[in-house]
């Protein structure tokens, strides 16, 4: 990732930095051993590597666990209201477009009380990245079940399990035309880094749902796959241009089948490498794209790393674009002008 | 009627109401006729009338558009009690306007609409024109719809379209009737369909017979001559409030050097601000029509925390949405303009008619301690100042303001004297410069104002939000003291602008037995009210007030000044009760109307003069 280059209008740093500079003075009050600390330090340590000034990076976040996110990162930072940190970073991106804008979310936060601003920041393209940490619970309300939580999970508020279906974010997103999604886990630092910086290459509004372990409230909601034991082999790391394989020994891979995807073995039934499906984050047509976010476990392994990375145009650069071309051809080029402009006529 | 003929009446005001069905281009028809009024010289204001639906059901009173416009050689304050002329296209828009009609009012009917269908199901029993229920009326009856088709029949355009164009007749023969030239008429309709050669030539020919039909058939009692108004040397326009109310927050924009961002969603009667500053990308303006209200204000608050004037526009419905994220904006202590076209609630009410019954709400409709700036704007052409100095006074106090306009002067218009922008004054928002020392909640000690610290300056890293903070350092706190601390210095922030806005006004008597109070969009009405008063020899005062919180340092003083303050609004009370509330020891009394109008100079003449 190191070699990769970031070419945007967002002012680079004169001086190389270091996770440091981005460590703020705040005392950090999640819980020992909540997943959200291993968020934290690979978002420090992504940043000097993205390569902003440090002044150009500002964090927006709602309400939440998750969302006490930017006081402890030592940016620009704005802890906004349950739900619209969406909202709050648009306006703060479409206004200032030199601004590298992060959005800390959580499943309540953007799932629920925000799910309308969330489709509709991704339906603009917003140039802005959203980190939804979904750990498929209320954590700062103290327990009560989230759009994310699986049918039938007892909380607080489910005594007797939840009779509620729930949302996978990825299909949220891809369902709302999004350009980029993509998906880590608390336990993969190293490739969160490497998710976060590719989210920050990409032009457009880049969602990265992060599996997020709650210690306190719903501990182990991803031990199906965090697990060490296991992790190789329920889950698949997706990389651009490369086959999708995935198991201890690299001996699974995804293959196409009639209407869906199929787990096959290298080896087995007369399957080889050339079976195998090779990944395409860049194609537009998000159809496979969806079909990979929506893999789970036991039928398939949980996908990570980019799914989906495509380019179409940007609200941002649109409304640069359409600035610069009406700036250029209206006469009116100040107050005076456009009072004086039109039916007008003197009083003598 | 032959002894009228050829008459010349010379008249000081002329009130004209314009109905019809919803799709018979009524708003079109007003418009243009007071164009043409501002341009020979008359001041003017005017009224749409017109209901939520965009084409009810045709011929049903459900479906009435309506256009008021008052003009006249003299000041105009407001759009005029009853009308001296009104004109109506069929049936149904004579029964829901004729209670707007003077007795003695000329009425021009298109008596081609007066079919049996259209009188009944305008819930005539019988036929208006004919059964006598108007003989205290003088009515032209003119076959209106006939004679357009008739006018254009060489043309070769359908029937239909051709009597589509009546409304132009209509014009004309008013245009003839005061003595008006069409030539601004023709330009418009020029403009208009210029890529339509066939439909400029039909609306100029219908508009031409309207006005030559006037003229030769001489069935008018007379023509009218309305002399041109002594207005203060300038150049003027016709502006409608939102239009202004856009213009004042593009003025203040260029004048304080900040990017002008509004987050918006569409809303009776506030679209037009939306729409206006949405065809202004020429001037660097960035509207966002965001998902809902909610986002509209929550984008705004993002824009101004990254250094723009934030601002997003509404009505009643809409503000309640917004409450939130004031509470969002007051503690984060940013710039932010919320523009409130007051319109009759509560839900959505009367979607298109005025009321000023958001003042509680704008007062204190947050959860906690939440002060922020209120102001008022009174006619169509002071929405830009209002504006302008909303954004001003947020920006240099860094607290949210709310502008409170209403249905009424935001869709009514009125001339426009055009300021010079070096005339203005200046705006200078607290910036924090780079790399100097930086608390987010140190202040200003004669203001309280914080620093504004812009993402992207250097050395100026911060975080705020909707967590209580330390006072001066801005840290995340639980501290009961300095809750209590900074609750207390966010109300002295505000109430300090005191300092910062004029001494209220009184007009007419310095002291004495009732001093008459407004605020907002009613000032036209009450002032005029005021001067009838006062003219008929009741020593009374006015004092409309423009700025609501906080309110003018030496209002306890005036109020002291008078045995009785008489308070008018379009509401139950708001605006009285919060009176009484800051000034408990003054005796008031209200006026109160609630029925989606604006006021009548006539029923505040009584009221004022049976208060005194």
């Amino acid at each position: 990732m190191n070699e990769q280059i970031i070419n945007n209008t967002i002012p680079k740093s004169a001086v190389p930095l270091t996770p440091e500079d981005f460590v703020s003075t705040e005392m950090v009050r999640w819980c020992p051993g909540c997943g959200n600390h291993s968020i934290l330090k690979s978002m420090e340590k992504v940043f000097p590597v993205i390569g902003y000034k440090k002044e150009n990076y500002v964090l927006v976040s709602g309400i939440g666990c998750s969302s006490r996110f930017p006081y402890y990162v030592n940016t620009y930072g704005f802890h906004g209201i349950h739900g619209r940190a969406t909202a709050i970073a648009s306006g703060v991106k479409i206004s200032n477009p030199t601004l590298s804008t992060w959005i800390i979310t959580g499943d309540g936060d953007s799932m629920a009380i925000g799910g309308n601003h969330f489709i509709h920041l991704i339906r603009r393209n917003i140039d802005v990245n959203l980190l939804l940490f979904n750990n498929q619970i209320y954590g700062l309300t103290k327990g009560q079940y989230s759009p994310t939580s699986p049918l039938g999970a007892i909380t607080k508020t489910s005594p007797y399990g939840t009779i509620e279906h729930p949302f996978t974010p990825g299909e949220l997103v891809l369902g709302a035309e999004g350009t980029f999604f993509a998906r880590g886990i608390d336990v993969l630092p190293k490739l969160l880094t490497d998710i976060m910086f590719e989210a920050a290459r990409h032009d457009g509004t880049s969602v990265v749902e992060v599996l997020q372990n709650c210690v306190i409230f719903n501990d182990g909601a991803y031990e199906y796959i965090a697990n060490r034991q296991h992790r190789d082999d329920r889950t698949i790391l997706l990389e651009h241009g490369k086959p999708m394989l995935f198991g201890k020994n690299k001996d699974k891979g995804l293959r196409w089948n009639l209407n869906s995807l199929e787990v096959i073995t290298l080896g087995e039934n007369g399957m080889g490498i050339n079976d195998v499906l090779v990944h395409d984050a860049h194609n537009p047509d998000p159809g496979l794209h969806l079909s990979l976010a929506k893999m789970n476990w036991p039928e398939y392994p949980v996908a990570l790393g980019v799914i989906r990375a495509a380019k179409f145009p940007t609200y941002d650069d649109l409304m640069e674009e359409q600035i610069r071309k009406i700036k250029a051809k209206s006469p009116i080029k100040c107050m005076d002008d456009l009072l004086n402009s039109g039916d007008t006529w003197e009083v003598e | 009627m032959e002894e009228y003929q050829n008459q010349t009446e010379v008249k000081d005001d002329i009130v004209i109401r314009f109905s019809g069905d919803s799709g018979d281009g009524m708003q079109l028809t007003g418009t243009l006729f007071s164009e043409t009024a501002a341009f020979t010289g008359n001041d003017l204001l005017t009224f749409p009338d017109f209901p939520a639906e965009i084409r009810a059901p045709q011929n049903t009173l459900a479906g009435v558009s309506g256009f008021q416009l008052h003009f006249g050689s003299k000041k105009i304050y407001n759009s005029g009690d009853l009308c001296d002329i009104l004109v109506v296209m069929n049936p149904a828009s004579l029964k829901a306007n004729l209670k707007w009609a003077r007795k003695g009012a000329t009425i021009i009917v298109d008596e081609d609409n007066f079919e049996d269908k259209a009188i009944q199901k305008a819930g005539y029993t019988s036929n208006p024109l004919t059964d006598g229920s108007l003989n205290s009326y003088v009515v032209i009856k003119v076959p209106m719809s006939r004679l357009a088709q008739e006018a254009v029949k060489d043309l070769g355009v359908d029937p239909k379209s051709a009597e589509r164009s009546k409304n132009m007749f209509a014009l004309g023969m008013l245009l003839y009737m005061f003595n008006k030239p069409l030539d601004h008429a023709y330009h418009f309709i020029e403009k208009k369909f210029s890529k339509k050669s066939l439909v400029v030539e039909m609306n100029k020919r219908v508009l031409k017979a309207g006005y030559d039909y006037a003229d030769t058939v001489e069935i008018l009692p007379s023509r009218i001559h309305v002399p041109p108004a002594k207005m203060p040397k300038g150049k003027y326009r016709n502006i409608t409030g939102n239009i202004a109310t856009a213009w004042g927050l593009m003025a203040a924009s260029e004048k304080s050097a900040r990017p002008l961002f509004l987050g918006s969603y569409p809303i009776t009667p506030a679209s037009e601000i939306l729409i206006e500053l949405a065809k202004h990308r020429n001037l660097g303006v960035k509207t966002f029509q965001a998902e809902d209200e909610i986002a509209g204000i929550n984008s705004a608050i993002g824009a101004s925390y990254a250094g723009s004037i934030g601002v997003t526009s509404t009505s009643g419905p809409g503000l309640s949405l917004k409450v939130e994220a004031l509470g969002l904006a007051v503690m984060t202590e940013l710039p932010l303009v919320v523009v409130d076209v007051q319109r009759a609630g509560p839900s959505t009410g009367m979607p298109t008619k005025p009321e000023q019954s958001d003042l509680n709400l704008a007062l204190f409709g947050r959860n906690g301690e939440a002060p922020l700036i209120i102001l008022s704007a009174s006619s169509p052409a002071d929405c830009f100042y209002a504006a302008f100095e909303a954004a001003k006074l947020s920006l240099e106090h860094m607290t949210p303001a709310i502008l409170l306009s209403d249905g009424y002067i935001g869709l009514g218009s009125e001339l426009f004297r055009i300021p010079k922008m070096a005339d203005l004054p200046e705006i200078k928002p607290p910036i924090a410069q780079p790399n100097t020392p930086y608390k987010p909640y140190a202040r200003d000690p004669e203001t309280l104002v914080r620093k504004w610290a812009i993402p992207g300056t250097e050395g100026l890293r911060h975080r705020i939000g909707g967590l209580e903070k330390t006072n001066i350092d801005g840290l995340v706190s639980t501290d009961p003291i300095n809750h209590e601390t900074m609750v207390k210095l966010r109300a002295e922030k505000v109430k300090r602008i005191e300092n910062f806005i004029p001494l209220q006004e009184v007009y007419g008597e310095s002291e004495g037995r009732l001093l008459v109070v407004s605020w907002g969009g009613t000032y036209g009405a009450v002032r005029n009210a005021v001067d009838h008063c006062q003219k008929d020899g009741y020593k009374i005062a006015h004092a409309h007030f423009r700025y609501i919180n906080p309110l003018p340092r030496n209002t306890a003083e005036i109020f002291k000044r008078y045995e009785k303050v008489l308070v008018c609004e379009l509401n139950a009370g708001q605006f009285a009760n919060y009176l009484r509330m800051n000034f408990s020891e003054v005796k008031y009394t209200q006026y109160n109307k609630i029925q989606g109008l604006p006021f009548m100079v006539s029923e505040l003449y009584k009221a004022i003069i049976s208060n005194f």
